[in-house]
């Protein structure tokens, strides 16, 4: 049967092994973020945010090859869609269920802004 | 072992059940007898129960589709019966808790088992054939898929004789869904038939993005696929986007309703709303999975009724991609009542009268494609404009329902209820119609009956405009949906004259079945013998009618966007190759279908809480498809010869028809 | 139709199965596991809406042992990393390492499991089971739904060592792997979602 090279080299051990580390640090980061208390307090879910997310985007290129190479690109577009797609949806979905919820279900209303309604 | 099955779960006491249930035994056991008698259980496993061909898988779509219409309709002509007799709060002969179910089942067959199936399979059939493939890309997958669909029927079915159906309506707000409120085994065949078919619609999507992305022949760039692939595409990108979301909401409630959760109950923290959110989420993006493949056969019929090429090519892919990417920024409009506030339902009711405007563009493109054509009335030409008509008005009464301070007076009135059901039937039901019409010949090798075609056409548009414009009157009098009975007189005449409407769709219907019987008694008097009986324009008239398995003996060039007509205007159309090669194809697996028996055995358990048979089912699913992942054999060579040949039989007809 | 295309093997364009059929493999399993993505993300915002409802019952600062969560992390990301590994091993032939470094990756995956097991049978021993509210509900079913993920995968790790020993590297085996291996990490990527948003967030 057709036994073609059909994966091409995708990453090194190299790419691999600087995916990992990288990794590791920014997980190191996040937890000893929250458990440390050399953060303070309102910054530690921004803190834990950017390092997410940057351990996604550290992942998404060096474990699942991610990028703009001709052969990777139609898997970046589809990424990035479902990318909108799930902010759209999910941003949609708490700002119609947080609206809700405060017009709703008043025992999550401050006395003064009920009164402020009327 | 059984569960909470018991012989009790058969609904002895209801005389209107148990009447049908013994016409469908009897007719189901006179079908068995004919299959035997006349020896068809080798060809129907061999030819059809294990097909990864798309043809045929299209074709058992659209079966499926055509059988739970009857089913479908059944209950649309008892709601309409119940209401006609039901004034000055008469019982009817209906009980609530009955007539709930009926409502229920009538949507969840509708969109599920009719309107899914009948696009699904229409674009199993043609896409292939339009961009010059030899099948899909997962045929494996194609027929699981199928199957997967065709459990869930059944299970629906099995709902009206063993045990109950949901009586939540059609999309089973919690906390009435919860088992609070709805105990019986009803809500859970709900949950498990949809989980199982939206499971096979989901890999569908994923099928038909790579066919679609990758399989088309040779030169055929993204903007020279034909409109009704298109469609097909940013459908199937729906599909994939938002049938996910559906999985996971019934998943959610699932877990309420087996494991004792509180997603969204009344106590303990629950929110039903966010179900209600999430639903809408999936169920708006779904009309437009259905309607998109219906505008698409509508394009490629009209353009070639017209004898003119489609107007506005590039402003229709613009148009149904507009359309693919608004839907995902609607859904809070089926919801605005309930609590959201003015900014959320400003925000959602501009988008909702945003997206109205592409299918306005579309509708313009069909008008001018027909200006100035010569246009020939085909039935599927008077379905289109049937549509044309009738859609317009149902998507002004969804613009009028996308104001939200209108929506506050109509939610959930019978002017919703005709709304939808104008923009389905006028859309969606005409779309399927016309593309089986116009379509049939491609697949069966003759065309249908004209007469009876037209006679179903008349039916369905009188019948439709009968039984829904009450609704609209009364929608505006302030007749709720989902009414058992009611004490307003006035409301009664109306109500008479929708029954009416509703017999004359039932007319429609048996049409159809007179027009199938007639066209099948008479087809050698209308074969189709060149393959393209409409002077069409579209590569997949190109190919014999029915279409050899192979689809096409050699690949073609694709250099225009109307390939067909090109070649038939500079002659160089039904021309032999010089040459014929090995064709590559996929094995008939029966697989797909026992993956999906076993599926249903699971469902079906998990319904009774049958605990140790589903287990059993889900293993028998795994095993099923791990021994499929050992099967080396799935694949063989068509020899050149024999390709050779069928092609030769082919010229032979198309030379007879000279 | 115009004049045919000749070439049987080779040639672009070609759509015939085999020489293009790996890479539609490959896009069709990226577009499912997009899917999902989707059914995570709705997850997560059940997850999001439901986080503080916690019914007068126990809130994630009660719960959660982060030294532990830390655990799990590390089994994940290391089986990661020599899932990649695996998969450099693959594209050089060495069917010996391959598997030894899947079976690798299996056990570090069995690990995560037993661990989760243990973390969902514990709360649930203290009366913070799924049933208890909403927040514990979403907790359960989102961690849990991932959980599952991994099972799956484990089952088509052993399902894949037992294929490379018997048919050895070539195309179908060569090409699922490649989907595992997109399955492998995409599970990794979720799991920073859930250990920053469930666990790391649910104690502050």
């Amino acid at each position: 049967m057709h036994d073609g090279g059909h994966d091409a080299a995708h990453g090194s051990l190299t790419s691999y092994a600087v995916g990992f580390l990288l990794s590791l640090l920014l997980t190191a980061g996040s937890f000893g973020a929250v458990m440390s208390g050399a953060v303070p307090h309102a910054m530690i879910l921004p803190a834990i945010v950017v390092l997410a997310v940057t351990q996604l985007l550290v992942q998404l290129i060096l474990f699942l090859h991610l990028g703009s190479a001709p052969d990777q690109r139609s898997n970046t577009v589809i990424f990035l869609l479902t990318g909108m797609l799930i902010v759209i949806i999910v941003a949609g979905s708490l700002w119609v269920m947080h609206n809700a919820n405060v017009n709703m279900m008043p025992m999550q209303m401050s006395v003064e802004r009920a009164l402020a309604k009327n | 072992m059984l569960g909470k099955l018991t012989l009790d779960a058969i609904p002895w006491h209801e005389p209107i059940i148990m009447g049908t249930g013994a016409v469908v035994a009897l007719g189901g056991a006179a079908m068995l007898a004919a299959l035997t008698w006349f020896r068809l259980w080798g060809p129907l496993w061999k030819n059809w129960i294990t097909s990864v061909d798309h043809k045929k898988i299209g074709v058992m779509y659209i079966v499926l589709a055509l059988v739970m219409l009857l089913r479908g309709f059944a209950d649309a002509i008892m709601m309409r019966g119940q209401q006609a007799l039901a004034a000055n709060d008469g019982a009817g002969f209906l009980p609530p808790h009955h007539y709930d179910q009926i409502f229920t089942a009538h949507g969840v067959i509708m969109i599920f088992f009719v309107a899914t199936p009948f696009v699904l399979g229409l674009m199993n059939v043609i896409v292939p054939l339009q961009i010059g493939a030899r099948d899909v890309a997962y045929p494996f997958v194609n027929s699981l898929s199928f199957w997967l669909s065709a459990f869930g029927a059944v299970l629906v079915m099995a709902s009206m004789w063993i045990g109950d159906f949901a009586a939540t309506g059609w999309v089973a707000y919690p906390p009435l869904s919860e088992l609070g409120y709805s105990p019986t085994v009803g809500m859970d065949y709900y949950i498990w038939s949809l989980q199982i078919s939206g499971l096979g619609t989901t890999l569908t999507g994923i099928n038909f993005i790579v066919t679609i992305l990758r399989m088309r022949a040779p030169g055929m760039g993204l903007m020279k696929m034909p409109v009704f692939t298109w469609t097909a595409l940013i459908t199937n990108i729906l599909i994939v986007a938002v049938f996910p979301v559906l999985t996971a909401t019934l998943a959610l409630l699932t877990a309420d309703r087996y494991l004792g959760m509180h997603f969204f109950t009344n106590e303990l923290g629950g929110n039903a709303m966010m179900y209600i959110n999430l639903i809408w989420v999936w169920g708006h993006p779904e009309v437009y999975i259905l309607i998109l493949p219906a505008f698409g056969a509508f394009s490629e019929i009209i353009a070639t009724f017209s004898g003119k090429p489609l107007f506005g090519y590039k402003s229709m892919v613009y148009a149904t991609s507009s359309i693919g990417v608004l839907s995902f920024f609607v859904w809070l409009h089926h919801f605005f009542t309930m609590g959201s506030g003015a900014n959320v339902n400003a925000f959602f009711g501009i988008m909702t009268s945003i997206i109205s405007i592409p299918t306005g563009v579309k509708l313009f493109n069909w008008l001018f494609t027909m200006f100035r054509g010569r246009i020939r009335y085909h039935s599927s030409v008077l379905w289109t404009v049937g549509f044309m008509v009738t859609f317009a008005v149902g998507g002004m009464t969804g613009v009028l329902l996308a104001v939200p301070g209108a929506d506050f007076v109509l939610h959930n009135s019978l002017f919703l209820v005709a709304h939808f059901h104008n923009v389905i039937i006028g859309g969606v039901i005409f779309g399927c119609l016309a593309g089986m019409s116009f379509w049939f010949p491609k697949v069966f090798g003759f065309t249908l009956n004209e007469f009876w075609g037209k006679v179903a056409f008349w039916c369905w548009l009188v019948g439709y405009w009968l039984a829904f414009t009450p609704l609209y009157i009364l929608g505006f009098k302030g007749m709720t949906r989902r009414m058992n009975h009611y004490d307003h007189p006035d409301w009664h005449p109306y109500l008479i004259v929708a029954l009416v409407g509703a017999v004359i769709i039932g007319m429609g219907i048996l049409a159809i079945g007179i027009q199938l019987y007639v066209s099948i008694r008479d087809r050698d008097q209308n074969r189709d013998l060149t393959g393209d009986p409409w002077d069409a324009r579209s590569l997949e008239w190109a190919t014999a009618s029915p279409a050899p398995f192979y689809n096409f003996a050699v690949l073609p060039e694709i250099t225009s966007l109307e390939q067909h007509w090109d070649d038939k205007e500079h002659g160089r159309h039904f021309v032999q190759p010089t040459r014929y090669e090995d064709i590559h194809m996929p094995k008939n697996t029966g697989t797909g279908f026992i993956i999906s028996a076993f599926g249903f055995v699971m469902c079906f358990a998990l319904v009774w809480h049958m605990w140790a048979i589903a287990a059993a089912g889900l293993l028998g699913v795994i095993g099923t498809f791990l021994f499929r992942a050992y099967d080396r054999d799935v694949d063989y060579w068509v020899p050149a010869a024999e390709v050779q040949a069928i092609e030769r039989r082919r010229t032979d007809m198309i030379r007879k028809a000279a | 139709m115009n004049s045919p295309v000749s070439t049987l093997h080779g040639g672009h364009g070609g759509h015939e199965h085999g020489h293009d059929a790996g890479a539609n493999t490959v896009l069709g399993f990226w577009i499912y596991l997009m899917s999902d993505c989707l059914i995570f993300a709705i997850l997560f915002a059940t997850f999001g809406v439901l986080s503080t409802s916690y019914a007068g019952g126990p809130s994630g600062r009660e719960l959660f042992d982060l030294p532990y969560v830390a655990g799990e992390t590390l089994l994940l990301l290391v089986s990661s990393f020599t899932f990649g590994v695996a998969m450099l091993s693959m594209q050089a032939r060495r069917t010996d390492n391959v598997i030894i470094l899947l079976l690798v990756t299996f056990l570090l995956g069995t690990g995560f499991i037993w661990m989760e097991v243990h973390e969902f049978a514990h709360l649930i021993a203290e009366g913070a089971g799924p049933d208890r509210s909403a927040f514990l509900s979403a907790y359960f079913v989102l961690v849990g739904t991932h959980g599952l993920h991994v099972t799956v995968g484990l089952l088509w790790l052993a399902v894949m060592m037992h294929q490379i020993a018997r048919y050895g590297l070539d195309g179908i085996v060569r090409r699922r792997l490649s989907c595992l291996s997109l399955f492998w990490h995409f599970l990794d990527l979720v799991w920073i979602c859930v250990f920053t948003f469930v666990y790391l967030r649910g104690v502050l």
